[in-house]
């Protein structure tokens, strides 16, 4: 791991949740360093998106302890260092707003939310526009665009406020292999050119796998953190669908993966 | 006002019209920019909801003997603030919590009123009397509009942002919770404004109609806006004219003339960009 040279990003130390008495999380332990491009993987019911809620400030974890860059996530004063990808379909169908104005809205976090943009402001926009090749539709309704292009909207909004850490939230489910390799491009020029770690909470990972300097295994125990190189060498593709992933992790729990 | 009658021309060559069309004006601008928050919120019908609350306040303030529009507001406000905890809490599932609210104010309202020693109704309140407005009244909606209008300015950045997503607006630290207390607030404060205009039985129409007219040409939101105050101030202008031409209840003339206004738009509309309608139906079934 590449991280420990650096303060982490992100922390998560011995995190449990339950809803009632169904655990879902069980002393979960993550750190992201900057710069790190990771994925977080599991099936369905595995508690990636209880975790995520706790990493974003959503939700508070019953035991254990978690500190995006340095703070509570709840209590983290410089909300722009983290940029937040939701799952896609959140755009309500009928949404009167512009490509421009829904990535406007991401910069407010740094802007402030009742201040008017500054010139920095609009540059900050044009450029994640740009870093997702949409600014020739930046005048268009959203919601007129593709799945792959609202998707790569919601990736601009987030890059809006320039941040440390990215976090998407299922981003590549359900758009096609061409909008998969426009997204991994927008990802991978966040990572080069920005340096900002990358946290991608994924089912499937096809067109990023490549790319990706950690795998972190989740259901409800962390099974697996490491390379990905040394999770293909369990006999694992990373170009696994949803329904291979839990035979999948089966077999890596037998295994005894860490 | 000072010189009234001003010279305008005919309909508004009278000191009561042009009493009439500044409340009007003050209303239809003031209350479709909050409308457009409500209706990408699936609120529409809060307006609704807050205004059949408020009848109690009118009651209450027939029967103290103090302005209907003070009483109305405080009651309008307490009871937006309370129905928005609730949503916001998840306490509402399904309408009953509403229907409670709603359907208590407004019985509250017709028991208080009906206990009252003078003998005024409540028809002028619940279906608006604007051509008896008095330079009083005018200079309260304007203070009221004013300040929706102000609110709107200063908060709409945050307000599109909890509308995109409540979610990412959360996470990005913008005060979520807040925003849409002020928003309910608002709406409480657009019944007050608009009770003397429409009534508050018809001014959740002010708020949607012009939003859903607007939605139909405008591309972005700032545009949907803009163009909706306009629609509600042209619907303001027509109805006045209507009333006055044809003797008709002005309030009810202004919410006919808005909803003439957004069918004439969903026909023209996609006849001008060379398709059919799609979404013009669903604008007005949709959050209903």
């Amino acid at each position: 791991m590449k991280t420990s040279v650096a303060d982490p990003l992100l922390t998560v130390q011995g995190v449990s949740f339950a809803f009632g008495a169904h655990r879902v999380l069980d002393d979960v332990a993550l750190e992201i360093g900057p710069g790190e491009f990771t994925a977080l993987v599991g099936p369905n019911g595995a508690g990636k998106s209880t975790l995520l809620r706790i990493v974003l400030g959503l939700l508070a974890p019953q035991a254990g302890r978690v500190e995006l860059f340095g703070a509570s996530p709840r209590h983290l004063d410089d909300r722009w260092r983290l940029g937040y990808v939701p799952q896609r379909p959140r755009l309500a169908p009928d949404l009167p707003a512009t490509v421009e104005e829904v990535v406007a809205a991401g910069r407010l976090a740094k802007q402030g939310w009742w201040r008017r943009a500054r010139p920095v402001d609009r540059d900050a926009v044009g450029h994640a526009l740009e870093s997702v090749a949409l600014e020739g539709l930046r005048k268009e309704r959203v919601v007129e665009l593709s799945g792959g292009q609202q998707q790569r909207v919601l990736i601009a909004k987030a890059l809006a406020t320039e941040p440390e850490l990215l976090i998407l939230d299922e981003p590549i489910a359900g758009i096609d292999a061409q909008a998969q390799r426009l997204f991994r491009d927008s990802l991978v020029h966040l990572l080069r050119e920005h340096g900002a770690a990358v946290l991608l909470v994924s089912h499937e990972l096809g067109a990023v796998a490549d790319d990706l300097d950690r795998v972190v295994v989740l259901r409800r125990r962390v099974l697996f953190d490491g390379k990905p190189g040394d999770l293909a060498a369990t006999g694992v593709s990373l170009g696994v669908h949803r329904d291979d992933l839990p035979a999948w992790l089966e077999e890596l729990s037998e295994n005894g993966g860490t | 006002m000072p010189g009234m009658p001003w010279p305008l021309p005919w309909p508004f060559d009278t000191t009561y019209m042009q009493l009439a069309l500044i409340a009007g004006l003050a209303v239809g601008a003031s209350a479709p920019l909050i409308g457009t928050f409500l209706v990408q919120k699936r609120l529409s019908l809060l307006g609704d909801g807050i205004g059949h609350v408020a009848v109690a306040g009118i009651g209450a303030g027939l029967l103290f003997g103090t302005s209907p529009t003070w009483t109305a507001l405080v009651v309008a406000v307490v009871a937006a603030l309370a129905l928005e905890w609730l949503r916001s809490h998840g306490r509402t599932s399904g309408d009953l919590a509403l229907a409670l609210f709603f359907y208590g104010g407004i019985a509250a309202g017709v028991v208080l009123a009906g206990r009252s020693a003078t003998n005024t109704n409540l028809q002028p309140y619940l279906f608006g009397s604007i051509l008896t407005v008095t330079e009083n009244d005018v200079y309260t909606v304007l203070a009221l509009g004013a300040l929706i209008i102000a609110a709107i300015a200063l908060t709409r950045r945050g307000l599109l942002a909890v509308v995109l997503d409540e979610e990412a607006a959360r996470v990005a630290g913008i005060p979520v919770g807040a925003l849409n207390a002020l928003l309910a607030a608002l709406t409480a404060v657009t019944v007050a404004a608009a009770m003397r205009v429409t009534g508050v039985l018809l001014v959740a129409a002010l708020m949607v109609l012009p939003v859903a007219t607007s939605r139909v040409v405008a591309r972005s939101f700032r545009t949907t806006t803009l163009g909706a105050g306009a629609v509600g101030m042209i619907a303001v202008v027509l109805g006045l004219a209507a009333a006055r031409q044809w003797a008709l209840a002005a309030g009810g003339a202004i919410v006919l003339v808005a909803v003439a206004l957004f069918a004439a738009a969903s026909i023209a509309a996609p006849l001008r960009r060379g398709r059919a309608p799609d979404d013009a139906g669903a604008l007005l079934s949709g959050p209903g």
